[in-house]
């Protein structure tokens, strides 16, 4: 094979408390088109980040057409022939589409901007990739997919040799994925390097040659797509070798199903979530499944309403209704811990008490204030059965670890008494004695009737504590599986890549 | 010192309040080295008589106005209009009562005026979706229009011995009225702010407007009813200032209020960004820019020149509230605490790509 | 079919400045039917001679609102800058085009010191630029308590003159001086990098950065130029007035802001022309003419009338702007949805 456009080796990044990039080596050949792949927190963004110049590695070697350098900022990345395209298009929407390709590099006839030569160049780069776009309307007027296509086309017009494409098929439908396949391929003949981050297995399997795998900032390997199955894939992907998941203790749980809490029938969300069927009962704790971005979030956002259905309906109980806004989702007693805790969560100037009692005193309104004796005997009680630490109600929530933080989330919701709970990653970035608490109160919640939606990246958490799990893949439901010690981690991981067959 | 006092100062020092009062007791003092008597307050014809008296009553309008500011910036917004409002509210209480109706007419009759005007701000804020300042400005720039509207363009002066000159200059029990009132709303903004849930839930919708939502808060009722409560707010220090001229003037009533207003709930302690507030910081806040008044009034430089200090001061505070020039002077000196870095810690999420 | 979308789409960019022609237009017919001697060349040349420093504030406030920011300051710095003049001239006995020059170059150091400090310490330019309107007004009474009558012979023959154009039609410096800056203006936003990069910046601030676009120097030099217009400003209001004084110009920062988002540029950035600023000027202006041409309405309704002009536009600005994302799929709002894409 040729010598590598790209090549960096032993690249390293400490953030305060965390070790995001560990001796990560890399490389990428002209001509191809390589997938980056791994969990949360595997260190994808961190090295995208570390290659455009956006952080600076603590160490290692970074060496572009045989050269080493340094790259200081994306400026210096896009002059060195590194670009970067995200999903969220960063462009101008308001300028015109030419002078989105052309802006800070207009050429200039008698000291004036040459207008007629910028449309009529911007049309031909266009052209080149069979487009059709009128390179005079503004960008914002012109849809996602274009709008990448036109920062592909700036990048590339910038002598690219190396092109990152970070999840830019995240919003798009399959004709405009089509398109820019294309788009791609023909870069790919050009000899240009394509760096490609997807959470689409499909995807993936379908366009790219060659993939590497991080995982928890470290460098699992460099394989050609071929050589890979997706199983493999996957495995790598989410650290569930197999020894290690045989030795997961068993635990399917005893099912004491109730009645039906929640239905959903058909329920979707375009651009979010493909329509799903999903029943959850009392008691039941049913386990979501499958990798970043596969449509976990999203689907439990569609359950508690804080992005509505579009198609399709849902039944709480027997009665359908519309939820349209989470304030619907919680006066039916539907409960929700979000991932982002700090950003969806929590308010960081409230104390612990406040957050606690917010959303009980959200629902009794302003002018109903709880009685402050009750309110710090129900806060007391939390902290005390939370074991919140410190156990100071007055203390400002932000300066709680992140363990105590989610418990202060969870103890939120539990003073409501909601019928069902929605966990989104609840054990991300916790310790491990937090972890093992939050896991037992499910359980325990569960016992007492309540209906649990649990989400989490890791399987052996998923599989211990579900009686289904319900898999998603590339945003689509595709498997319900019962735990009913039937199911082994390796089909579990099986459906995740595979799909149901 | 022992070390138990040590850590007392030091808890004290970081009390949200410290800073503010600290600064009201300097200028204080400095006011009371150079002007004997500047502490006393005398009972002089059964009224309370004294400098410290003086800034109370003068002060009374902007404590008025910074106590509706506040509630408005709680909830992450801002209101530009409520030098405006004073205007109006003063015109039309002057208004009706040079055509001859009763005190509490003028009195009812204004304040459901400015309650109207808080509500359109609230509703262009809430329901058309428009950045409060830009909201806010359509009233700044045609408040006084409709101030001079009712007043036909004239000051209209009113009878220095009706009830309404004693708003801002009458006394009750020896204490000025204008300084009861405020007391009483002080009180009332207390009580509905922490009695209720009212400051909780405003505190969360100015702090975290996303986590509010998902909480179940309904943010647009409370967001309005902030701009109601500054718009009411503005219409009483509308009053004390008619009042205590005994006219109302649709050009000049509560000319830069606004600005002072933000400049006391910024300096006390409360964050323009939204989110915790802090009502008694406000007054203390605007009891500052008060005596800054006062004090430069009494040292014989032009009054108009507080502008000056004023602008020094907004620089100032705004400067050390900035994130950005905390990390800079941090990084200069050497020891200083080390600037928490601007990314968290990676996880790979899209909200950390520099979009 | 993306050119058949677009097509209207590129229209109704010039949908507002369309609807500020029409309103001028509507208003300046009015008044020639109605009043006598309205509809002349000349009431026409008034408009501009009587609002020629609005003009030029206005100019430069065009640029500080088209890159997502504001400026409060401008008319404290045309008191400023009149007050130097006054005093520069009057007091000191300076010649008068040294005395301009110094203003101007105040004006734009001034402008540029705010800049920097909106830029680099990440300050609101709202209160930034608050700062400085209390900062030049301050400086104004400090100077001095009174009115200062300009009493020199460059500005006495610049502000008398008349220039008469072909038709008879008289027309004063300031207006001639208000329409180069305008030529300048339209030019540097449209023909220069500097002025497409104001756009950038307006239109996403991230973005910009992220193409690589020279974005702290652009903040700063549109403050520094506000700064410039608002010096030029008030050199013409000295010239109109031939007096300093601290309590010109009092919320003239509201006339210029108005006038540019009635000329249909958005408050929040990117999207505007300086074009529209005129016509944005020009409708304030024929609202005052008429107000005097008719005697008995009041001065007031003009301020009455902006008010409903804003808010007509700033609601429009709303229906047109309002351009929905969908939610990203994957996970959380983008960063970028913070800058309201302009239609």
């Amino acid at each position: 094979m040729a010598e590598p456009v790209l090549e960096v080796t032993g690249i390293s990044k400490q953030f305060p408390g965390v070790r995001a990039l560990d001796d990560v080596a890399f490389r990428l050949f002209p001509g191809e088109i390589h997938a980056l792949m791994g969990e949360n927190g595997a260190g994808k963004s961190t090295l995208i980040k570390v290659l455009t110049g956006v952080h600076q590695a603590d160490g290692g070697r970074m060496v572009l057409d045989g050269e080493e350098l340094r790259v200081h900022d994306p400026t210096h990345a896009q002059r060195l022939g590194i670009s970067t395209v995200y999903q969220e298009v960063n462009l101008c929407p308001n300028l015109s589409v030419a002078e989105n390709i052309f802006i800070g590099r207009e050429p200039r006839r008698f000291g004036r901007i040459d207008w007629p030569w910028i449309r009529r160049r911007s049309a031909e780069l266009l052209a080149r990739l069979d487009l059709d776009v009128d390179v005079a309307a503004p960008l914002g007027t012109q849809s996602l997919a274009v709008q990448q296509l036109v920062a592909i086309v700036r990048a590339v017009d910038l002598d690219a040799k190396v092109l990152i494409l970070d999840e830019p098929t995240s919003s798009l439908d399959r004709g405009e994925v089509e398109r820019l396949f294309a788009v791609m391929r023909r870069l790919r003949e050009d000899g240009v390097a394509i760096l490609f981050v997807s959470h689409f297995l499909d995807q993936i399997y379908e366009i790219c040659d060659r993939v590497t795998v991080l995982r928890n900032g470290g460098l699992v390997g460099e394989y050609p797509i071929g050589d890979l199955g997706r199983f493999d894939l996957v495995s790598r992907m989410t650290g569930q070798e197999l020894r290690d998941l045989e030795e997961l203790e068993e635990a399917a749980p005893a099912i004491t199903r109730g009645k039906r809490l929640l239905a959903l029938e058909r329920a979707g969300r375009t651009g979010a979530i493909t329509p799903v069927d999903l029943e959850i009962h009392e008691g039941e704790v049913v386990g979501l499944a499958g990798l970043l971005g596969s449509g976990r979030s999203e689907l439990a956002r569609l359950v508690f309403g804080a992005e509505a259905a579009d198609t399709g309906r849902v039944r709480v109980g027997e009665e359908t209704v519309a939820l349209r806004t989470p304030r619907a989702a919680i006066d039916r007693g539907i409960a929700f811990c979000p991932e982002d805790r700090k950003g969806d969560g929590l308010v960081m100037d409230l104390t612990v008490a406040e957050n606690i009692v917010l959303a009980l005193q959200a629902a009794r309104g302003w002018t109903r204030p709880l009685p402050p004796k009750r309110r710090d005997e129900l806060v007391a009680e939390y902290i005390g059965t939370l074991r919140i630490q410190p156990p100071s109600p007055g203390t400002p929530v932000r300066n709680l670890s992140g363990g105590n933080q989610q418990k202060v989330l969870l103890a939120r919701w539990l003073i409501t008494r909601p019928r069902l709970l929605i966990l989104d990653e609840p054990t991300r970035g916790i310790d491990v004695g937090a972890k093992t608490e939050i896991q037992k109160l499910v359980v325990s919640l569960a016992d007492d009737g309540m209906g649990v939606l649990f989400i989490s990246a890791e399987l052996e958490e998923v599989l211990r504590l579900s009686h289904k799990v319900e898999v998603l893949r590339d945003r689509t439901l595709v498997a319900e599986l019962a735990n009913d010690g039937s199911l082994t981690p390796e089909r579990l991981l099986e459906t995740i890549a595979n799909g149901a067959s | 010192m022992s070390v138990m006092n040590r850590a007392n100062l030091a808890h004290l020092t970081r009390h949200r309040l410290f800073w503010p009062v600290a600064v009201l007791v300097l200028l204080l003092l400095v006011n009371a080295a150079f002007t004997p008597d500047f502490l006393t307050v005398k009972v002089r014809q059964g009224h309370l008589y004294g400098s410290l008296v003086d800034i109370l009553r003068f002060g009374a309008p902007l404590i008025m106005v910074s106590l509706g500011m506040t509630m408005v910036i709680a909830t992450g917004g801002i209101d530009l209009s409520v030098g405006s409002v004073v205007a109006i509210s003063g015109a039309m209480a002057c208004y009706l009562i040079s055509e001859g109706h009763g005190l509490t007419v003028a009195l009812a009759v204004s304040l459901a005026l400015c309650l109207a005007l808080g509500l359109w701000n609230g509703l262009l804020v809430t329901r058309l979706k428009i950045q409060p300042i830009i909201a806010t400005l359509i009233l700044m720039v045609g408040g006084r229009g409709i101030a001079q509207l009712i007043t036909g363009g004239q000051i209209i002066t009113i009878d220095q011995d009706s009830g309404f000159s004693s708003i801002g200059g009458g006394h009750l029990l020896g204490v000025p009225v204008a300084v009861l009132i405020v007391a009483a709303a002080v009180a009332a903004a207390a009580v509905l702010a922490r009695r209720t849930a009212l400051g909780m839930l405003l505190e969360s919708v100015g702090g975290n407007a996303e986590a509010s939502r998902l909480v179940g808060i309904r943010a647009s009722g409370l967001i309005v009813l902030g701009y109601v409560f500054c718009g009411m707010c503005a219409g009483v220090a509308g009053w004390m200032i008619a009042s205590d001229v005994s006219a109302a003037d649709g050009n000049n009533a509560g000319l830069w209020i606004e600005l002072d207003a933000i400049l006391a709930v910024v300096l006390g302690g409360t964050a323009l960004t939204g989110g915790r507030f802090s009502i008694a910081g406000t007054v203390v806040g605007a009891l500052i820019i008060q005596t800054l008044d006062t004090t430069i009034y009494t040292a014989g430089i032009p009054p108009r020149t507080t502008l000056v200090f004023e602008a020094v001061v907004v620089t100032i505070v705004c400067l050390l509230q900035s994130p950005a020039f905390r990390a800079k002077v941090a990084r200069r000196r050497p020891g200083g605490p080390v600037p928490p870095p601007t990314d968290p810690p990676p996880a790979d999420k899209k909200v950390e790509i520099p979009a | 079919m993306t050119t058949a979308l677009a097509l209207p789409a590129v229209h109704r960019r010039h949908v507002p400045v369309l609807v500020t022609l029409g309103l001028f237009v509507l208003a300046f017919v009015t008044g020639a039917l109605r009043y006598e001697n309205f509809g002349t060349a000349q009431v026409f040349a008034d408009l501009f001679i009587d609002n020629a420093f609005l003009l030029v504030v206005a100019i430069g406030m065009t640029f500080v609102i088209l890159s997502g920011g504001i400026d409060l300051s401008v008319g404290s710095v045309v008191a400023l800058s009149g007050m130097l003049c006054a005093v520069g001239t009057s007091k000191l006995g300076v010649p008068g085009p040294l005395v301009i020059v110094v203003v101007l170059l105040v004006g734009t150091v001034f402008g540029a010191a705010m800049g920097y400090v909106i830029h680099v310490f990440e300050i609101q330019p709202f209160i930034a630029t608050l700062a400085g309107m209390f900062l030049a007004r301050g400086l104004c009474f400090t100077i001095s308590e009174k009115q200062i009558s300009i009493e020199n012979g460059f500005f006495d023959g610049v502000a008398l003159n008349r220039i008469t154009v072909p038709g008879g039609v008289r027309v004063s410096a300031g207006a001639v001086i208000a329409l180069v800056v305008f030529a300048v203006a339209v030019y540097v936003l449209h023909w220069t990098r500097t002025g497409r990069n104001v756009y950038a910046i307006g239109g996403g601030e991230q973005s910009a950065l992220l193409m690589g676009l020279p974005v702290a120097r652009t903040k700063i030099q549109v403050y520094a130029i506000s700064g410039f217009c608002s010096a030029l400003g008030g050199v013409l209001f000295a010239f109109y007035t031939l007096s300093g004084d601290g309590l010109h110009a009092v919320g003239m920062e509201l006339d210029a802001i108005a006038a540019v988002v009635i000329g249909g540029t958005v408050l929040t950035g990117g999207s505007g022309y300086v074009f529209g600023t005129l016509l944005g000027v020009l409708v304030l202006a024929v609202i005052k003419t008429m107000l005097t041409f008719e005697g008995t309405l009041s001065s007031w309704w003009t301020r009455i009338a902006i008010s409903v002009l804003l808010f007509a536009f700033i609601a429009l600005q709303r229906l047109v702007g309002t351009r929905r994302r969908a939610r990203s799929a994957s996970t959380h709002e983008p960063a970028t949805s913070a800058h309201e894409p302009a239609a």
